[in-house]
């Protein structure tokens, strides 16, 4: 059923930076570079814009892009939190606000340097803990990847899913990687026997079933629908947005809660759902968000595309693999094999997919599913052509 | 002796009565003072009922392994000496979905690398050590 924003909003501007390791520009720097691109692609100029949505992570801050990229005056500034769970949320609230009529023309982004401060901060943390890491990090659960580990032993070991299972996530992620010159593992093809002679991280987690770390900057430009018609690129409508955060959840040690694999996918599925006329069987392409292998297993069951417990065979048989997968997702190698930028790459690859400009373009995809990080407060959105 | 482990602050106001339990040997949960509801981590009020009294309850220490991971490098420094070692999640023998981040040794002060991890299985049963770390009394567990 159609809910109060439904396809009022559209992408109309899309814009990247390269990817890399060691760039020498900084966030603030990549965050205007790749805006700026967006903008152009939209065909509009900075001063039309006046909305912006970014991550609370992000570096830069509202004020210095705004000065930076020229904006004109600005009516509405939003932060998402959680990292990874807030790519799709930054989306959203710039969809919400031109729908509303907060604002007209709003840009959303995401900038993000491995070797910065912020990028990796279980690396910085400080000796004395207080707050919810101090039920988990004295006892060397300490990284991201062991946090996740510890639900996909769990997992593996309620459901029978097998590391075959990762490893078919992490080769469709290279395959479609190997299709998109943009992609940093373009040229670098994955096996399966290079998969299971990876070394660890995080047993049962090896390197394969880890995203990379990125130095790069990706941004958005949603205006209302009306307008969108007016402008370059066919609009990749925003059909439905959600968050979530389900309750008694625990930000990455989600351990402490009666149904710890029942993650915040839920939540927002149902939300996201209940505002759409189309459901998970109409979806022909999706980008789900993958800092680790195990989180595309469970986001298949979480946002209803097979039931709990199956998102592992779900991945056999070249399933999510384009072209002939029931359903390829991360086309464009997203987290795991084109760049790890906190997921914003999967809104911009979705979109493309609606543009029919995809270096692996699904057929007869006129939906596109977008989340964010599973395992934290999370986000998604329905794109539609 | 600095460790060089990620140590919580035993005054949090929320858990120093958690953490003051260990130093004597004590692995508590906390209780709401009012419906009696179980609840971990420790938080000022309580989900069921609201109320923002509490109370600490003595457990059996006794526990199940959840779940279990194998970290390596690369880490911080004090854990990837250490590395590969395990960390577990026990299931607490009086409620299930009360759970302890810890790790499976071979005595209390016993190093954290010390159990093969091939050897270790969801569903065995462990029960509570307390391994003194600088300030600190680590809940840890043994093989019961």
């Amino acid at each position: 059923m159609a809910g109060p924003i439904t396809d009022k909003t559209a992408i109309v501007g899309i814009g990247q930076t390269a990817f890399g390791k060691g760039l020498p520009d900084s966030e603030l720097s990549l965050a205007c570079q790749a805006i700026s691109l967006a903008i152009d692609d939209a065909g509009l100029s900075p001063g039309d814009v006046d909305g912006l949505a970014m991550f609370s992570m992000e570096e830069g801050r509202e004020v210095d892009v705004a000065r930076s990229v020229g904006l004109g005056d600005i009516s509405f500034f939003s932060e998402i939190g959680y990292g990874g769970g807030a790519g799709c949320g930054v989306v959203g609230h710039a969809a919400m606000a031109v729908a509303t009529g907060q604002c007209q023309v709003a840009v959303g982004w995401r900038a993000r340097k491995r070797a910065a401060k912020t990028s990796r901060p279980w690396a910085q943390v400080s000796r004395r803990i207080t707050g919810h890491w101090q039920w988990s990090r004295p006892w060397g659960v300490v990284r991201p990847v062991d946090e996740i580990a510890m639900l996909t032993r769990r997992y593996m070991h309620e459901y029978g899913a097998t590391r075959d299972h990762l490893a078919n996530v992490a080769l469709a992620a290279r395959k479609h990687a190997n299709r998109n010159p943009a992609a940093t593992m373009y040229e670098k093809p994955l096996t399966r026997e290079q998969y299971m002679e990876g070394r660890w991280i995080s047993e049962p987690l090896c390197l394969y079933d880890n995203c990379l770390e990125t130095d790069g900057a990706l941004a958005v430009v949603v205006t209302s629908a009306e307008r969108a018609l007016d402008l370059p690129h066919p609009p990749a409508y925003i059909h439905s947005f959600a968050q979530g955060l389900p309750r008694q959840h625990q930000t990455m040690t989600n351990y402490f809660c009666e149904d710890p694999l029942r993650g915040p996918a839920w939540a927002c599925a149902d939300a996201l759902w209940r505002t759409a006329d189309f459901g998970p069987a109409d979806v022909k392409v999706a980008q789900l968000y993958d800092a680790f292998s195990p989180l595309i297993v469970l986001s298949l069951e979480g946002y209803g595309f097979c039931e709990r417990g199956e998102g592992g065979p779900f991945t056999d048989d070249g399933n999510i693999e384009w072209p002939d997968g029931r359903l390829p997702v991360n086309t464009s190698g997203a987290g795991m094999s084109e760049a790890y930028v906190h997921g914003f790459n999967l809104v911009l690859e979705g979109t493309r997919q609606m543009r029919g400009t995809s270096t692996s373009p699904v057929d007869g995809a006129d939906t596109c599913l977008v989340t964010s990080g599973e395992g934290v407060p999370t986000s998604a959105l329905l794109l539609r052509k | 002796m600095e460790s060089g482990l990620l140590l919580p602050d035993v005054e949090d106001p929320d858990a120093a009565p958690f953490w003051a339990g260990t130093a004597r040997g004590e692995l508590l949960v906390q209780a709401c003072g009012k419906c009696g509801a179980w609840r971990m981590p420790p938080r000022p009020m309580c989900p069921a009922c609201r109320s923002l009294e509490s109370t600490w309850i003595a457990t059996s220490g006794r526990g199940t392994v959840w779940s279990f991971v194998v970290p390596h490098p690369p880490l911080l420094p004090a854990y990837a000496e250490l590395a590969p070692y395990n960390a577990i999640v026990v299931a607490l023998e009086e409620d299930p979905t009360i759970r302890f981040v810890g790790n499976l040794v071979t005595s209390p002060e016993g190093p954290i690398n010390e159990v093969d991890p091939a050897s270790i299985e969801i569903g065995e049963p462990v029960r509570v050590v307390f391994a003194p770390v600088e300030d600190v009394h680590l809940p840890r567990w043994v093989r019961a």
